[in-house]
């Protein structure tokens, strides 16, 4: 039940919903409903009104448009997870989209709605993180791109703007000899991670690591790049003693969270383990 | 009328109880809501501890579409929630619906709303301004118990609401004579319920002042009698229907606070009434179960045998004493912590301690989980000790086969068993002998394999009535049923039985198919409403329903048997030592020909022209069915887990059981009870916990923390049985509603010590969660280094 | 402001004047009195608000009934068709997978989204798939057999079992 009352829009271009954003101080983006609906029902969130992008047909495309593929927000969990598009190319984005919630919520739930709400323990901001995608939003003043890097900003807080719609991921293009994946170490009851670790890894001709991104979720208050794994990981041969030093580098410069479920220590060794198992399925994947 | 010579009794009949459930035509509460229903809101206390300085309820009341708030003051004539339990020396503090003075729990009632929509009153109870001034918090029962501890009931004094002892042989020679002695510290964590469907309540006043209540519970009499005793309403005109109860598990065995609320209300107001739980509300106000912890001394000799046992624990009762709880961990849980072994020397002292946290209660098991739990870990304790084998080391401890009826250390009388068949039969399912191969196999590739032990024995059928009273229960442990069948033939059973889930319609239709020579297709089962059964259902908790309510409904049937042939004979012309019946027939022995069916008899006892001289007319029984002693269930679960060392998960890769409930009215039904019973189980041991702060917050206070197990978390389980018959009722059943959920906690446990113990570890804590179990791993001084 | 929304429930065609805030679940239970659709808790975990919303099982708790305008819902008032259990049903049934029956609409609207995708299961994939569903009586096994059992039936006669998954 929703105790709350609020003001219902249903825009059917994006003009109109950045219109019906800007008419309503505390107004809110619906999406698919399975981020805010469950925040609203719990009183966590009291927007004014809803502006449901749902049915605004050109969010729900991926384009394949090279060098990259764009997804709208409306893609849901379940279509990452199973989309040639993205499986193939973004194994780690559709591994964390496999993981999200259980099979009703993947069915309904966005990517764009994931992100927008910034869930710090949420799987696909890793994959968006580790792949450099671009966030594409549309507001009054027009269209602007922020990077993935610049766009997660703290718990539940993103770069973007009130009357801004999150319209589309742009994901580049990936060079030949990369291969991804998301380990995630999940919350039993809620499926969160825990800690959750999105690994890309580009291979040279001669074998050695030429390009390496390693994002991480759930282990503080915002997903993030651990720079000192990715440095240290990058123009080894990606063995096995390489793998372990960046994976005991992944917590490098953080603050992990302590909560029922982990400790921070407990959360500081899961995310190494993540780290490694994700580092080795990658460079599977990248032969 | 299909009649069969086929018996019914022990056949996989399909549920009766599904069409319509499948088809979602079952009728919960929630789905009952009358015309012109007004709706509850609770405003719950955010403290653990508070005093209650003021309310100001005005801004709430000015709400639209609030009807009124009421306080603790203003509700006060609902009288006392009730405990029926009368413990030697009980400090029972006394527990309204609505908190007056203090609030005792985060959780704790202090004020209703009731207004025409559900959106209304809660929306009106957020904006109730209550004062509260915060009073020291005390969540550990041992704490609470110790002096200087904040007193939560300043009129008992104390927070120890019971000492409860009890002693058998010579403890002191016990352990002086021992070889080895066990020391552990057990704990059987808090845990929540979470039967899917949450409570809810309506009440509707009818013409002529009386209520008719829908409610989810597992105890409709009781909630009728409380609400009419504590309203001052003649019982006739209280009529209490549970209808479809969407599980219970123990937390629907309780009158509640909002069900005398919605009675008053509706009583007082003059309109229905309506009051459905929102899950987190229901973690915080509906019952919680276990929450024990017990230091545990076994003494015993070099070769395994036991020679004494002692244990000093402390039960955290909650803040307020709910329906049964001063029995769970007394009565429930210290006479059965024998279980399957033969313990000269007992001596066992439980505390129950007032805490500021959710009451606690029966929880699927009560007290016996616990108990099997305790034993069957400090078995496996003691094979370690003295490196013998977990399964010999039971063997050499058992009730023998011979002993029986045996008399416990503890005064139980076991009824029949056969400990070392169920024992040896899950050996062989479970592969035993081939074990060592798959735990080297399983280091192989870096996971630590172990397999686990559970021979439990339970006690079913609450039970003789005398025995109850001696016991402390405050009410007899009888069960009713009322057979009648219509001039047509057409047959109804009337249960004092509440299934929540449990099949009696199913079964109890084929026990009185058994006893008529009929189809279970030809009988209806009704239960669960007050005004159609027996005067007294005692209800279906602890695993009583068949060996006690489907007793009761064979009782009734022989009766009518017994009369339905006096009358086939009679209009047989034949006497009736001459006549059999049998296959729906009364007919005179070896000549089949000569037969009256089971429809002219049940016609000629309407008619009532032609039956023997003085014989009453008509076909209807009741019986009301009281055993001479309890029933004990028994088996060996194993299991077999495999732990990831690095991350401190475990995993069940196999499970099998061997159980033995007597007599199996329908193993289908049989089987669903264990395996969902084993799945609750597990839960304990890997999952479920509840977890409160300092400050008497639930922490893990929704789903999202509290994980219920799911169907990927869970494996398929192997069954199998033994049939050792109960000698103590006359269909030879036991029980098996709860076997599942004792067996299993402690036999993954022993599972994952087992794969645990390589690495020299001798205890953890349930729930087994990765951290646990890794922390557990890496404080290890490892017996032998992993690869 | 109420919105006036239109969709399909159970092959019948509705008008319905819905306030923004109202659940889809409470359309259904409270405003059309379809009963068979249960809430379990409040944090989307249970799943015993499980409906096909155009032919794919949603939590009717995580939704508002406003974002079903247009769409097409089949609760499990809708699954029996002329007096013939869905195979679902009737596996359920037959294999005991139900005993209080609270979560089991839900389980069969989560098996039967599952079977109009992957018409031959593995028990991992089905044990998967009804993750977002908790039963606390039967401890899934007899589920997952149901979920198998009509599985098998389905392939059967598939132009049926499609029809009737896609209805």
């Amino acid at each position: 039940m929703i105790s709350a009352e609020f003001a219902y829009q249903r825009p059917t271009t994006i003009q109109e919903a950045v219109k019906a954003l800007a008419g309503a101080p505390d107004a809110k983006v619906l999406a698919g409903g399975h981020s805010l609906i469950p925040l609203i029902k719990l009183g966590l969130a009291q927007p004014s009104a809803l502006v449901d992008i749902g049915r605004i047909a050109s969010l729900r495309e991926i384009k394949t448009a090279p060098p990259g593929v764009t997804l709208g927000a409306l893609v849901t969990h379940e279509r990452l997870a199973t989309d040639p598009a993205i499986t193939k190319a973004y194994t780690a984005l559709a591994d964390a989209a496999i993981s999200v919630g259980d099979p009703q919520v993947r069915a309904r739930g966005t990517i764009g709605g994931s992100l927008a709400h910034a869930d710090p323990a949420a799987d696909e901001p890793a994959a968006i993180l580790a792949f450099d995608a671009t966030i594409k939003a549309i507001g009054p003043k027009g269209e602007r791109t922020i990077k993935a890097a610049d766009f997660f900003r703290g718990t539940f807080e993103t770069a973007l703007a009130a009357d801004e719609v999150l319209a589309e991921i742009q994901l580049p293009a990936q060079p030949a000899r990369t291969g991804s994946a998301y380990v995630l170490f999940p919350h039993p009851a809620s499926h969160f991670a825990v800690v959750g670790v999105a690994a890309v890894v580009t291979r040279s001709a001669d074998g050695k690591i030429a390009k390496a991104a390693i994002a991480v979720t759930g282990a503080s208050t915002r997903p993030f790049r651990a720079g000192a794994a990715e440095r240290a990981f990058t123009g080894t041969g990606g063995d096995d003693a390489a793998v372990a030093k960046a994976a005991g580098l992944a917590a490098e410069g953080i603050e992990a969270l302590e909560d029922l479920t982990a400790s921070a220590e407990f959360r500081t060794h899961l995310l190494g383990v993540c780290t490694r198992r994700a580092l080795n399925i990658a460079l599977e994947r990248a032969k | 009328m299909t009649a069969t010579a086929t018996p019914y009794i022990g056949s996989r009949v399909q549920r009766k109880e599904d069409p319509k459930l499948i088809k979602g035509e079952g009728i919960y509460t929630d789905d009952v809501t009358p015309p012109g229903t007004l709706h509850l809101a609770l405003v719950r206390s955010p403290h653990a501890h508070a005093r209650i300085n003021k309310i100001d309820a005005s801004a709430a009341k000015r709400q639209p579409g609030v009807v009124t708030v009421l306080t603790g003051a203003d509700t006060a004539a609902t009288g006392p929630l009730p405990c029926f339990i009368t413990l030697p020396n009980l400090k029972s503090a006394k527990h309204f619906p609505i908190a007056s003075d203090r609030a005792r729990y985060s959780g704790d009632a202090v004020a209703v709303v009731v207004a025409d929509s559900r959106r209304a009153a809660k929306a009106a109870a957020a904006m109730i301004e209550v004062e509260y001034e915060p009073l020291p918090v005390v969540i550990d029962a041992r704490a609470a118990a110790a002096p200087g501890a904040p007193i939560l009931h300043e009129e008992l004094g104390t927070n120890i609401a019971y000492v409860y002892p009890v002693k058998g042989g010579d403890i002191d020679k016990a352990f002086r004579e021992a070889d080895v002695v066990i020391k552990h510290r057990i704990k059987n964590q808090r845990l929540i319920p979470n039967a899917i469907e949450p409570r809810s309540v309506v009440v509707r006043p009818d013409e002529g002042g009386g209520l008719t209540v829908w409610t989810s519970t597992q105890i409709p009499h009781f909630v009728q009698l409380i609400t009419s005793l504590n309203l001052g309403l003649s019982q006739n005109k209280v009529r209490v229907i549970a209808p479809e109860v969407g599980g219970g598990f123990g937390s629907k065995l309780n009158v509640y606070a909002e069900e005398l609320l919605a009675a008053f209300l509706a009583k007082t107001l003059g309109r229905p009434m309506k009051w459905t739980e929102e899950r987190r509300e229901g973690y915080l106000a509906t019952i919680h179960g276990r929450d024990i912890v017990e230091d545990v001394e076994l003494a015993a000799k070099k070769d395994g045998t036991i020679t004494g046992l002692r244990i000093r624990g402390y039960a955290n009762l909650g803040a307020y004493l709910q329906a049964f709880a001063p029995v769970i961990e007394t009565v429930l849980h210290i006479f059965i912590i024998p279980g399957a072994y033969r313990i000269p020397a007992f001596d066992c002292e439980i505390t129950g301690v007032y805490t500021n946290t959710t009451p606690t209660d029966a929880y699927r098991g009560a007290g016996r989980p616990e108990a099997t739990y305790l034993i069957e870990t400090t078995m496996n304790m003691l094979a370690r000790e003295l490196g013998i084998d977990q399964a010999e080391v039971r063997r050499r401890n058992f009730v023998p086969k011979t002993a029986f009826p045996y008399t416990t250390i503890t005064t139980l009388a076991y009824d029949s068993g056969d400990y070392d068949q169920t024992l040896d039969k899950a050996l062989a399912m479970a592969d035993y002998a081939g074990f060592e191969k798959r735990r080297a196999e399983a280091k192989s590739r870096g996971m630590l394999r172990g397999i686990g032990l559970s021979s439990y024995v339970e006690i079913c059928g609450l039970a003789p009535s005398k025995a109850n009273h001696a016991l402390g229960v405050g009410w007899g442990g009888y069960e009713s049923a009322r057979i009648r069948v219509h001039p047509t033939g057409a047959v109804q059973v009337f249960t004092g039985t509440s299934p929540h889930g449990q099949g009696h319609e199913t079964s109890w239709s084929q026990i009185v198919a058994d006893s008529f020579g009929i189809s279970p297709d030809d009988i209806e089962v009704r239960h669960g409403d007050t005004f159609e059964s027996p005067g007294m259902g005692v209800g279906t908790f602890g695993s009583r329903s068949l060996a006690v309510g489907g007793v009761a409904v064979h009782k009734a049937a022989e009766k009518l048997r017994e009369k339905i042939k006096l009358i086939g004979a009679h209009m047989l012309e034949a006497s009736p030592e001459d006549v059999v019946f049998e296959g729906g027939k009364v007919h005179v022995k070896g000549v089949p020909d000569k037969a009256k069916t089971f429809g002219e008899i049940v016609f000629q006892s309407y008619m009532a022209f032609n039956m023997p001289d003085g014989m009453e007319p008509g076909m209807e029984a009741t019986y009301y069915y009281d055993p001479t002693n309890f029933t004990f269930p028994f088996g060996t679960h194993i299991a077999e887990v495999e732990i990831d060392p690095e991350v401190g998960t475990t995993k069940i890769v196999h499970y099998v059981a061997c159980d033995d409930c007597g007599v199996q009215i329908n193993p289908m039904i049989v089987e669903g009870q264990l395996q969902g019973g084993i799945v609750q189980g597990i839960g304990q041991a890997l999952y479920e916990g509840a977890v409160y702060d300092d400050n008497g917050q639930l922490l893990s206070g929704s789903m999202m923390e509290y994980h219920v197990p799911t169907a990927a978390d869970v494996p398929n389980v192997e069954l199998s049985h033994t049939v050792t018959p109960s000698p103590v009722n006359p269909l030879g059943v036991k029980g098996i509603g709860e076997a599942g959920t004792i067996a299993s906690t402690p036999a993954v446990v022993n599972a994952a010590l087992d794969a645990l113990g390589t690495l020299g570890i001798k205890t953890i804590d349930m729930p087994l969660t990765p951290e646990r179990v890794w922390r557990a791993i890496k404080d290890a001084t490892p017996k032998e280094v992993r690869k | 402001m109420r919105h006036a929304i239109t969709l399909t429930i159970n092959g019948a065609a509705k008008t319905i004047e819905v306030d923004p805030s109202q659940l889809l679940v409470e359309l259904l239970r409270d405003t059309l009195g379809l009963t068979g659709t249960h809430v379990g808790c409040d944090t989307s975990q249970c799943g015993a608000c499980s409906v096909m919303v155009d032919g794919r099982a949603a939590k009717s708790c995580t939704m508002l009934a406003v974002q079903a305008d247009g769409a097409t819902v089949i609760t499990i008032e809708g699954f029996a068709k002329g007096g013939q259990l869905h195979p679902l049903q009737a596996a359920f049934t037959k294999e005991h997978a139900l005993q209080c029956g609270f979560c089991t609409p839900g389980m069969i609207i989560s098996s039967a989204d599952l079977l109009s995708r992957t018409p031959d299961p593995s028990e991992a994939e089905i044990r998967h798939a009804l993750a977002g569903n908790l039963c606390r009586c039967t401890g899934y096994q007899n589920i997952v057999a149901a979920v198998k059992s009509a599985a098998a039936q389905m392939r059967q006669a598939p132009a049926a079992a499609t029809a009737e998954a896609r209805r």
